[in-house]
């Protein structure tokens, strides 16, 4: 190889070196910087259910078939009411477990007699969808025991979740996956 | 409405009208109704938390796009092995796309780090750092095998390059501009914590997951589609970590080669890359004077900080519409509409905001302060768009003598389809 064309190579070399050690210090730098702010566990979505209005949004545009938003129940904050409001339509026929008198268009809510006057109210997960009918329901009238939370075992935490794009109420965030929910009424705990 | 319920029971109506008549606004986690003291000894069921899934499967993840990216490297460096590279995609379409739902991805990972290094509430999970880093130092070494046969959105578009055609140069250099543009929307967005737009308009995630917007859907077939003709459609022409890699695998230390020995010129692999990503040996003309090119070059170098300047005043100029991304900027106009009377009614956003009792003028003036972030973060990416184009047209004006038919380490994603049309490689082996 000529002489000429031995010095080009090595300039070259040089100029490549160098480019890479810039990348290389770019990267490094950016790296230390987001360090910094790094934690070692990863995080999930969560809906703040005192933000939360209950739109209904939550149900239509989970990236899932069926939402990963379900309904759930702090029972210790429920009234245990005859006359659950977000149990029953308006305006039902009769204060039964008949599908015309319920609110949940899916029949996720089991009814259940405990004493009198009390009546227990369980969500059967498989079938909410998250719509927020009986959240709204519970929260006009009730104690507001209802509310929405993405449960972990179906969501598959997206990157950016699709609903918290479309949540009118900026009810989600994303929380430390140690503790993944946010129970209402055990917040401050 | 509430007339419905006090048809039924007496008691009922007068506690619903008395609680109607003091509480006005229904607000949130009112105890209404006491809980009760059970005199059966009833016990309260507990409110199940099922837990996620365990940072040990994150971690996991990183150890198998490790694993990945050292496979596709030695397979596309040391074995030359298009085959071993074909069954790696696949296994990386399945693996990352279809059993990971294509979260989180290296691609979308460049928002997160971006959102960590401007808004201070935000940590970072570790795995996604990983994510990040991970393929962009292996390109700083080997050149994009994170593209030849890890990354799951390269991998869905690879296995449906059938017959692909050629785009013209101009045209495919021409196009290849949009990602800096994507990658520089994607930051911007992501820095003021306004959204995430790579993941939202994400092609074919919403295959991996079986479902998604049905808009989304559409234009990930779209683009499969036409992925038969024209080789990675995305990958070319839109990713915004590609841009990233491109830098990167420009200033490689080792990188594919077409042939495993030396060129011989016979010009038979010259139109094997479907991406247009191997360039021609330059021809010799000896009558074009250099100080032509060097004149160009000069006028360049003088014209690049007015390219800047255009890029800033163009972005200053944009600023305020691409505001009206962020959620919050919308909301705060609606409310303003609202609070001066131009609009009557509330629409979700607006009730929601007004049940938190929030004032007005505290969200005015959090509105404000993303508009001027956007207003100057828009120049500050309008400069570099600038910056960008200016040394482009600084390189396309240098004249680089190339004797071989060589990759180009920009554009080539390593995918070893040129090998086999390398005379000198059959020979060899
Ligand atoms: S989209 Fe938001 S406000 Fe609507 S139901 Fe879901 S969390 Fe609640
Ligand atoms: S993160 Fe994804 S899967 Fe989970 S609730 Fe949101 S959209 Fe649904
Ligand atoms: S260019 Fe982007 S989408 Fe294509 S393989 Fe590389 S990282 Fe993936
Ligand atoms: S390895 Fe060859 S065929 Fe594949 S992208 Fe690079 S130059 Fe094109």
């Amino acid at each position: 190889m000529p002489e000429k064309d031995k010095d080009k190579i090595s300039r070259r070399d040089f100029i490549s070196n160098t480019i890479r050690g810039v990348c290389l210090l770019g990267l490094g730098g950016t790296l230390g910087l987001v360090a910094t702010r790094t934690q070692a566990g990863d995080t999930v979505w969560q809906i703040d259910p005192n933000k939360c209005i209950g739109c209904g949004r939550c149900a239509d545009h989970c990236v899932l078939e069926i939402s990963a938003v379900k309904c759930v129940h702090n029972f210790a904050m429920c009234g245990y009411c005859k006359l659950c409001t977000g149990y029953f339509e308006p305006q039902p026929n009769a204060l039964n477990t008949g599908a015309e008198n319920q609110l949940c268009p899916t029949g996720a809510i089991r009814r259940s007699f405990v004493e009198h006057p009390y009546y227990e109210y369980e969500i059967d997960e498989e079938l909410c969808v998250g719509c927020g009918k009986c959240v709204v329901g519970c929260n006009a009238f009730g104690n507001g025991s209802l509310f929405l939370q993405i449960r972990h075992d179906v969501c598959v935490n997206c990157n950016e979740c699709a609903i918290s794009v479309v949540c009118p109420s900026g009810a989600f965030k994303r929380v430390n996956a140690s503790k993944p929910y946010i129970l209402k009424g055990e917040e401050g705990e | 409405m509430i007339y419905g319920y006090c048809k039924i029971s007496g008691a009922v109506l007068l506690i619903i009208c008395l609680l109607f008549a003091f509480a006005p606004n229904y607000a949130f986690s009112v105890q209404r109704f006491p809980p009760p003291q059970f005199k059966s000894g009833h016990v309260l069921p507990e409110t199940t938390q099922a837990p996620p899934r365990s940072d040990f499967y994150e971690y996991l993840d990183a150890g198998v796009l490790l694993a990945a990216l050292a496979v596709a490297t030695y397979l596309a460096l040391k074995r030359r092995s298009r085959t071993g590279l074909l069954i790696l995609t696949i296994f990386s379409l399945a693996y990352f796309g279809f059993w990971r739902m294509g979260c989180v991805c290296a691609v979308g990972s460049v928002q997160n780090v971006t959102i960590t290094l401007f808004q201070t509430g935000y940590s970072i999970p570790l795995v996604v750092v990983i994510f990040f880093a991970l393929p962009l130092i292996f390109t700083l070494f080997f050149g994009r095998t994170f593209c030849a046969a890890v990354c799951p959105l390269g991998a869905i578009q690879d296995i449906f390059v059938i017959k692909p055609v050629r785009v013209p140069r101009w045209l495919d250099r021409g196009l290849r501009v949009i990602p800096y543009l994507y990658l520089g929307f994607a930051v911007l967005f992501a820095a003021t914590g306004s959204a995430f737009i790579i993941c939202e308009y994400d092609p074919f995630i919403a295959f991996f997951r079986r479902g998604g917007r049905a808009a989304i859907l559409a234009f990930g077939g779209l683009l499969l589609i036409l992925g038969m003709f024209v080789g990675r459609p995305y990958c070319r022409y839109l990713c915004p970590y590609g841009v990233v890699l491109s830098w990167m695998s420009k200033a490689s230390k080792w990188h594919v080669s077409i042939t495993p020995n030396e060129c011989i010129q016979c010009r038979l692999c010259e139109d094997s890359c479907p991406f247009e990503a191997i360039d021609s040996p330059t021809e010799e003309k000896a009558n074009t004077p250099r100080t032509e090119g060097k004149g160009r070059l000069i006028t360049l170098i003088i014209l690049l900080p007015l390219f800047i300047a255009m890029g800033v005043g163009l972005g200053a100029g944009v600023g305020s519409y691409l505001s009206r991304i962020d959620p919050d900027v919308r909301l705060a106009e609606r409310i303003w509409l609202e609070d001066t009377g131009q609009i009557d009614e509330m629409d979700d956003a607006s009730e929601a905001f007004r049940k938190t009792g929030r004032p007005s003028s505290e969200l005015f003036a959090e509105a404000k302060q993303l508009r001027r972030q956007f207003r100057i973060g828009s120049m500050i990416l309008g400069g570099f768009l600038g910056l960008f184009t200016g040394i482009k047209m600084i390189s396309l004006s240098i004249k680089r003598s190339r004797k071989d038919y060589e990759t180009n380490r920009t554009h080539c994603v390593s995918c070893g389809r040129c090998f086999s049309y390398c005379p000198v490689e059959k020979d060899e082996k």
